[in-house]
């Protein structure tokens, strides 16, 4: 009876109104031979206390213990209480999409607030109300871009965008015409004089991500201008901490941003549900992808939120709408939203300073370590890629050992070139500490 | 008594110089910012976020929670959407240490506990659909749909075939053109019989050897099943099409008939619906898709894949040989599929039979105390949802069903889900869910009873009591205001 109500009286007074006999006879409907004639073969059921053992067994077979240097996409920031406390409000996580303006005004608020903040933090006029995760936003980018350019042949991307967000998006393409092309890197950056050469008049786009996979800063007003000296559009897929030193994407020139979110006040919990991000210039606001709430006011003047410009959205305009997405990533922009509120200029600054000077310190500290080696010199920002000699395997393992986690290994990407095959990423957030990376360092040394 | 100080735009409560979140010192020796990265992509100031105590934002952001419905303190009666009461363990299992800090590319030797756990999700969700082989990939249930025809795409490129056409009723979500689109596919829409269902002749003449595939929600959105459902599943098999079960309706049929069984060959779920990852107001949501053996290979990746090595279970990440490829990066939206694991554990086979028979038998009841007034045009019974229609109230008294949706909100029940599918006229699609008394669901009779003796240009107004009333949509359509700043500059 888990979660259920109605008791055996009630069931038979609900019966004797519908005037059946039993449940089995409204069932009927389904046809006898396609009915299961057997129970589910399933688990048996556990209470709660029998669950909350069970999975804490199988908890404790993860390793989280060691200290996190890991990277590549997803990264241990520091998430104020404040968020878990107010996300953990039934009032927001248990709520429906705020089709009924009257009875969502204060998810639709909340929304409208974190578009704001985004636009602040990016530098744009509009964002979204947010997508599945940075992968499928560089996808959706791709074809808000094809939509505003009437250019459908090909979509630039460089090597040095994540490469499962490479991935995605070739797999979003897969049965179109839409060819995707990739500009290689050279010293960990997009090669510049290729990028040139690949362009043409039938680029969507430009795609590149500021800092890169490997951590480096990329030229980015120099890449927006290739794109838009050939009609494209330049999307940037960037991390949002770094804004708090770096510039933002709309003050160099691009045209769409793109991010994951995850940074922004989102636990790790294996990869997912993270935050698609994505904001642009005001000229594509009907072209673009995902649910945007609008402010107006309602019948008695007074300022009010509603889900603004829907006859984009596939329920009514479905096979020709702007994207097939339905849910959105609402409780993690809710998180955004609180971190970026309780953050303000100043944290996101001081938060973007430690990661800048601690991985710095800490790359300083390893590469004294014999036969250890940054793999690129170019500037980095909070992660960088290490070159170790005679393979990361070792280096890893004697890490894992003394309780530290380093990576992604760049060998586990299929997509990455083989030139840096035997690379490892190491990332360095504002909560490490001094203390955590000298271990490391004598550790490794 | 509403605060209305502290729900003010949150950038109106900014104050120069206030702080929330305080930084530790920094403990390394410090470099100039400019040493460190080209000057060139240095910020010349901080982004104008707003400058807020850590109490302003408490406060703020409580007060917002209180503006809002949620099925914590409301019946959400939402047809389609499936709007069950989402279990409070799940929050803090969800984030037991080692489940919810664990790093997506933490080792797998270091995510065992995990991928056991996922891999056991997988084979639940295989046995529930009666489609053996599971990604729990997409991030959403349009996600799923999307890699499900890039699936059927691919297995036909395997076959040498080149097939271009998708077919769906015409009151399927629209979310299946959609993704269909998306896809590359042609759409071709079917217009249903009188009596709401896919009619297999009419289905005869829309499916050829071009037709990759039938998309088909079932029960349907009109709450009833699809009793051809075997032979509309044979029509597409003759003619080498698949059939794709849109799972948006799981939930009236756990443990009683399987979209495997019936003729379905891939589908997705939508864990937030059916195993009760709560809507978080919009998402996340999670969509895996299971599919018959013979599509296996083409599963988007990562899968969880289990193997005995040294007599103990060893769990991997691995890419089906023939994959897709990826729909979003790393696994999937891990923690609503935790939270449809957890249901899973919970309820066992009898227990998630039990929420289909409640789920049914509370629409039946709701349908048969509101035939009255709110008749419903199609089928004698339903399954766990109904589509009434207020076209009599409209002809007679001026009533439409948006007004009762609206007013419904005076009576502290959220509205129905209205105007879908629009085969019904002045359609009102409600679904209680198991999760609701007799006593919730009297109430709510009783409400809609009074409502409908009301006089039609009250109900106009309505609702009444809410802190906004009928805000102006086209305006915000015409005109979106979508950033305070902007709005503040204009």
């Amino acid at each position: 009876m888990a979660y259920l109500y109605n008791t055996p009286e009630q069931q038979q007074q609900m019966l004797d109104v519908i005037g059946v006999e039993s449940i089995d006879q409204l069932l009927t409907q389904v046809p006898k031979e396609l009915q299961l004639d057997r129970p589910l073969d399933l688990p048996a059921p556990m209470t709660e206390l029998a669950l909350e053992q069970h999975v804490g067994k199988l908890a404790a077979k993860n390793n989280v213990d060691r200290v996190c240097f890991l990277g590549g996409g997803a990264y241990d920031h520091y998430i104020p209480s404040v968020i878990d406390e107010l996300a953990s409000r039934g009032e927001y996580y248990t709520a429906y999409t705020p089709y009924q303006a009257e009875a969502s005004q204060g998810t639709l608020q909340a929304f409208f607030e974190y578009q704001s903040l985004i636009c602040a933090l990016t530098g744009f006029d509009v964002s979204n109300a947010s997508l599945y995760e940075g992968g499928t936003a560089v996808s959706e980018a791709a074809f808000m871009a094809m939509r505003v350019t009437r250019r459908h042949g090909k979509v630039l991307i460089s090597e040095g965008v994540h490469p499962e967000y490479r991935h995605v998006l070739e797999t979003y393409v897969r049965n179109l015409e839409t060819e995707v092309v990739t500009i290689p890197t050279v010293n960990g950056t997009t090669d510049l004089a290729k990028a040139k050469e690949l362009i043409d008049d039938q680029t969507a786009c430009l795609i590149f991500q500021q800092p890169n996979f490997f951590g480096c800063v990329e030229d980015g007003e120099e890449l927006c201008k290739i794109a838009k000296e050939h009609g494209a559009l330049s999307v940037v897929s960037f991390d949002p901490i770094s804004l708090g030193v770096m510039k933002r994407p709309a003050d160099y020139g691009a045209d769409v941003a793109v991010a994951e979110g995850q940074s922004l006040g989102v636990p790790l919990q294996y990869g997912g549900p993270y935050l698609g991000i994505l904001a642009c210039r005001n000229d594509y606001v009907r072209k673009m992808p995902g649910r945007l709430i609008s402010m107006t006011t309602d019948r008695n003047g007074k300022q009010c939120y509603v889900l603004g410009l829907q006859t984009r959205e596939q329920h009514i305009r479905r096979d020709k709408a702007t994207s097939n997405i339905c849910t959105n990533q609402g409780l993690l922009a809710l998180r955004a939203t609180f971190y970026l509120s309780l953050m303000g200029p100043e944290g996101m600054r001081e938060a973007a300073e430690l990661c800048c000077q601690k991985a710095h310190y800490a790359a300083d500290q390893l590469t004294k370590i014999d036969g250890v080696d940054l793999m690129f010199e170019t500037p980095f920002f909070k992660e960088f890629t290490l070159r170790v000699e005679g393979g990361a395997e070792k280096f890893l393992k004697r890490a894992a050992a003394a309780g530290f986690d380093l990576g992604p290994e760049l060998s586990q990407f299929p997509q990455a070139p083989t030139s840096v095959q035997d690379g490892v990423l190491v990332a360095v957030t504002e909560s490490r500490t001094k203390e955590e990376i000298d271990a490391l360092v004598a550790a490794l040394a | 008594m509403r605060n209305t100080i502290s729900t003010r735009p949150l950038f109106e409560l900014s104050f120069p110089g206030r702080r929330a979140a305080m930084l530790p010192d920094c403990d390394v020796p410090e470099q100039e910012l400019s040493s460190l990265l080209p000057e060139k992509s240095l910020a010349e100031k901080t982004a104008p976020l707003p400058e807020l105590a850590e109490g302003d934002v408490v406060r703020h952001f409580m007060n917002l929670s209180t503006m809002n419905m949620c099925v914590d303190t409301h019946f959400y009666p939402l047809g389609s959407c499936t709007m069950k009461y989402n279990p409070k363990r799940h929050e803090r299992l969800s984030r037991t240490h080692g489940l919810g800090d664990l790093h997506p590319y933490a080792r797998p030797e270091d995510s065992q506990g995990m991928l056991h756990l996922l891999y056991e999700l997988q084979e639940m969700l295989g046995e529930i659909a009666g489609l053996p082989a599971v990604s729990l990939q997409p991030a959403a249930g349009a996600q799923g749909e999307l890699a499900a025809l890039h699936l059927a795409s691919a297995y036909f490129k395997s076959k040498g075939e080149n097939r271009t056409k998708v077919v769906f009723p015409s009151s399927a979500h629209g979310t299946n053109p959609a993704s269909a689109a998306l896809a590359g596919f042609d759409c071709v829409q079917l217009e249903p019989s009188e009596n709401g269902l896919v009619d297999p002749d009419d289905l005869l003449k829309h499916v050829d050897e071009q037709t990759a595939v039938f998309m088909i929600t079932n029960p349907n959105t009109l709450g009833l099943f699809e009793k051809d459902i075997a032979k509309i599943s044979s029509i597409l098999h003759d003619v080498g099409g698949l059939v794709y079960i849109d799972g948006a309706n799981m939930n009236a049929i756990l443990g009683i008939t399987r979209p495997g069984d019936f003729g379905g060959d891939m589908m997705h779920y939508n864990v937030h619906k059916t195993f009760t990852g709560p809507h978080g107001a919009g998402g996340p949501g999670a969509g895996p898709i299971a599919v018959r053996d013979f599509l296996a290979d083409f599963l988007p990746g990562p899968v969880v894949t289990k193997s005995e090595e040294d007599g103990a279970d060893i769990y991997r990440l691995t890419t089906p040989s023939r994959s897709i490829g990826r729909m979003r990066s790393f696994f999937g939206n891990v923690g609503i599929l935790l939270r449809g694991y957890f249901y899973l554990r919970t309820l066992g086979a009898q227990g998630l039979r039990d929420v289909s028979e409640h789920a049914v038998l509370n629409a039946n009841y709701l349908k048969a105390r509101l035939s009255d007034v709110l008749p419903v045009p199609r089928g004698e019974f339903c399954m766990h949802e109904f589509v009434a229609s207020a076209r009599q109230l409209k002809d007679a008294h001026g009533i439409t069903a948006m007004d009762i949706a609206k007013r419904l909100l005076d009576f502290g029940f959220h509205a129905p889900t209205v105007y879908f599918p629009l085969v019904v006229a002045e359609a009102m699609m409600i679904e209680p869910t198991e999760t609701e008394s007799k006593e919730t669901l009297d109430a709510f009779v009783e409400a809609i009873q009074t409502i409908v003796k009301e006089d039609a240009s009250f109900l106009h107004e309505a609702p009444h009591s809410t802190i906004i009333r009928r805000p102006d949509e086209v305006s915000a359509a015409r005109n979106p205001l979508l950033n305070w700043q902007a709005c503040v500059k204009d």
